[in-house]
């Protein structure tokens, strides 16, 4: 079957997605060819992990996603998801029988843009494709929305083929866009930008190699796109692929720094608190002025924030949005995928906020899946870096938006309290009892994980109140090229952490069972971390860019 | 009639593996896969997976004579006869992976024996439904025969 992308006569985007499943089981395998069959997908099934990475370097664009189970024998599926992000920059879903926090952690960590609990259901592989979009989406956000474009005209020719009401909303979420950049596009037509995808970049260790020597030339604080581009002197590299590689590369350092003193973390969000907990206040009673209406979880979650909002994400940790969805298993996998996403924004907020509930709550958990990257990182044996960095783009996760609702429901999350409320969401457990039996969600994850920024600035874009990363580097003393993270650093980390609104519904978070997880309050503080973004603090524009490093 | 006479077994006997707790959800999926293209999906499926748990089983079988158990090699084995069991829907039989993995945690060898042969008694007892299940289905022959000749 036709790519999708590739041809511009398919009105369904979805049809002829390209995914590599890679499985040692062979029943499973045969289960999941023909369920992505079902949903008119063009399947390739390998049970060696050897064998799909030699199936994917051979073909570097010929796959649009990877699907693969954690344990496989001739070789771990962390490794193998490392490999993938890194080299091929293709989104991975990790699957497992096993849905223990630990491991779901450690597929966050490595750049898993979902995970999936087995048994697998049909539903959880239908909305696979928003993963793919949401990358491209990702991807071309330096591209001044054409992607994104693409990415809505996608969706609203296949409209008809999936839930409408998802598509309203991204709709809304384009429209503003749609208002400005129409004209443009307008006479464009959608096969050809449909036709024109982007070639992946593969970040060898040279040319990473160089990347790295022109960031340090410049100074990490000074550093932008245009600058390491013209510095790093490769003709064919574009100015988008650095700026996406400069958001990877920021957010892995920031992980690394989090990893090596999880208590800095904190410190520094205590600090960031005060200042720009007036903000905060403020901002937060701009958010909800916004008005955006939450109607339900699936629907509303994020509502745009306001520019100030901005401001007020802290830049730390994506981490959070990396976490991935542990789809549960029984009853609702989409609500796990909502809460986690809300969360994720959540903790960027609290961490904007209030960060004296923060550690109270012991929340030093959140610091947990950086904990383990430097494990990781050694495990790596010539591209740290690479590595790092690979799991971190791939992190953004619709488990966010879990996050967000349990948060919600653990407490009323008001505008004023809301970070400490969202601090407390999630009853601070431990990790291996939150994940007890098959039924994960993500929230309990992003629990543990609250306090990661996400960096809302986009590239240049400096975020006054962004909890500043620099004051973590210097405390972790991590040996970091970088005397400090600045702004800029923080701003791509938000903008890992953030994502459009109209995303989440693309994304799919099935089914919510429970409306009552989103309750209003904090989905505002949602958006406003989602709207970290870009050049200009238009919130109608960020949706359409925001998810950074979300995943895809 | 005849037909309508196995239907109705066939339906009852489907329904009784459901109410008995042979069988979960998953198996749902599997039927809803089957279609046109792969007619005899379920039967495909379930087969499938005997053969290749048969070889988890035996690894399991062979660990477990060891001394002393390895109990890290008990669980990883036993997570993938569980994720194989999960694809066919094998409720009981998946409660005594889950079973065998906790003895496997606190390192009871005895209750890891035990379960072990629970578990491949479950296994047997679903497989002797299973394959009553399908001789059943086989007779009544495709669902598109409107009524079968004579």
């Amino acid at each position: 079957m036709e790519n999708g992308f590739s041809s511009p006569r398919s009105d369904v985007f979805p049809v002829g997605l390209r995914v590599l499943v890679v499985d040692d089981d062979p029943t499973w395998l045969k289960i999941l060819e023909k369920m992505l069959k079902k949903c008119s997908y063009e399947v390739t099934t390998c049970c060696l992990a050897r064998e799909a990475l030699s199936l994917l370097r051979e073909r570097k664009d010929g796959y649009d996603i990877v699907i693969s189970d954690v344990n496989m024998p001739d070789m771990d599926g962390f490794k193998l998801l490392e490999h993938v992000g890194l080299e091929m920059d293709l989104p991975v879903i990790m699957m497992s029988v096993d849905g223990e926090t630990s491991r779901v952690m450690k597929g966050v960590q490595h750049g898993a843009c979902d995970y999936l609990l087995k048994p697998i259901r049909m539903k959880e592989l239908r909305n696979i494709w928003q993963h793919v979009l949401r990358k491209k989406i990702q991807e071309g956000r330096d591209i001044e929305g054409h992607d994104v474009f693409e990415g809505l005209q996608i969706l609203r020719n296949g409209s008809d083929r999936y839930d409408d009401s998802q598509f309203l909303r991204v709709e809304e979420l384009f429209s503003v866009r749609k208002r400005k950049d129409v004209d443009k596009y307008e006479e464009k037509e959608f096969g050809e930008t449909c036709s024109t995808k982007k070639a992946r970049v593969v970040w060898s260790v040279d040319l990473h190699q160089k990347f790295v020597e022109a960031v340090n030339q410049i100074g990490f604080d000074k550093v932008g796109p245009k600058k390491i581009l013209d510095l790093m002197n490769v003709p064919w590299l574009t100015r988008e692929n650095v700026a996406s590689h400069l958001q990877k590369y920021r957010l892995y350092l920031s992980r690394l720094q989090k990893e090596n003193d999880p208590k800095a973390c904190f410190v520094v969000g205590m600090k960031q608190t005060d200042s720009s907990l007036k903000d905060g206040d403020g901002n937060f009673s701009v958010c909800s002025s916004l008005g955006v209406p939450q109607t339900d979880v699936t629907n509303s979650s994020f509502s745009f924030l306001g520019d100030n909002f901005l401001h007020n994400v802290d830049s730390i940790g994506c981490e959070a949005d990396r976490k991935r969805v542990v789809q549960e298993q029984t009853s609702e996998p989409k609500r796990a995928a909502a809460t986690e996403l809300i969360k994720t924004r959540c903790t960027h907020m609290k961490f904007n906020n209030s960060f004296a509930s923060v550690e109270s709550e012991g929340k030093l958990v959140a610091c947990y899946p950086w904990v383990e990257a430097p494990q990781m990182k050694l495990k790596q044996e010539s591209k740290p870096h690479q590595v790092q960095i690979n799991q971190l783009p791939s992190v953004s996760s619709i488990s966010s938006g879990r996050s967000a609702t349990e948060k919600d429901k653990g407490s009323s999350i008001e505008s004023k309290d809301c970070s400490q409320q969202m601090v407390h969401l999630n009853p601070p457990k431990p990790p291996t009892d939150s994940f007890s039996g098959k039924a994960k969600s993500f929230n309990e994850i992003n629990d543990h994980f609250e306090p990661i920024s996400t960096a809302t600035a986009p590239l240049g874009v400096k975020n006054q109140n962004v909890i500043d990363l620099s004051s973590i580097s210097t405390d972790l003393g991590s040996g970091f090229p970088f005397s400090s993270f600045d702004e800029d650093l923080q701003g791509y980390l938000i903008q890992d952490g953030c994502y459009p609104k109209n995303l989440e519904q693309i994304i799919e978070f099935p089914d919510y069972g429970d409306p009552g997880i989103f309750t209003e309050g904090p989905t505002h503080l949602y958006d406003a971390m989602r709207f970290g973004y870009e050049y200009s603090y238009d919130p109608t524009e960020y949706p359409v860019i925001d998810e950074g490093l979300f995943i895809a | 009639m005849e037909r309508n006479q196995l239907s109705r077994q066939i339906n009852r006997m489907r329904q009784s593996l459901f109410d008995q707790g042979f069988l979960d959800e998953q198996f749902v999926q599997l039927e809803q896969l089957q279609d046109e293209a792969n007619p005899n999906f379920v039967e495909e499926v379930v087969t499938l997976c005997y053969r290749d748990s048969y070889r988890l089983i035996h690894n399991l079988e062979q660990a477990l004579q060891k001394s002393p158990l390895d109990f890290n090699q008990l669980d990883s084995y036993m997570q993938q006869f569980k994720g194989s069991s999960s694809s066919i829907g094998a409720k009981k039989v998946k409660a005594q992976c889950t079973l065998f993995r906790e003895y496997c945690k606190s390192g009871s060898g005895e209750g890891c024996f035990r379960t072990f042969q629970e578990l491949k008694k479950e296994r047997t007892a679903l497989k002797n439904k299973f394959e009553a299940y399908f001789q059943l289905k086989r007779q009544a022959g495709p669902s598109q025969i409107a009524s079968r000749p004579k």
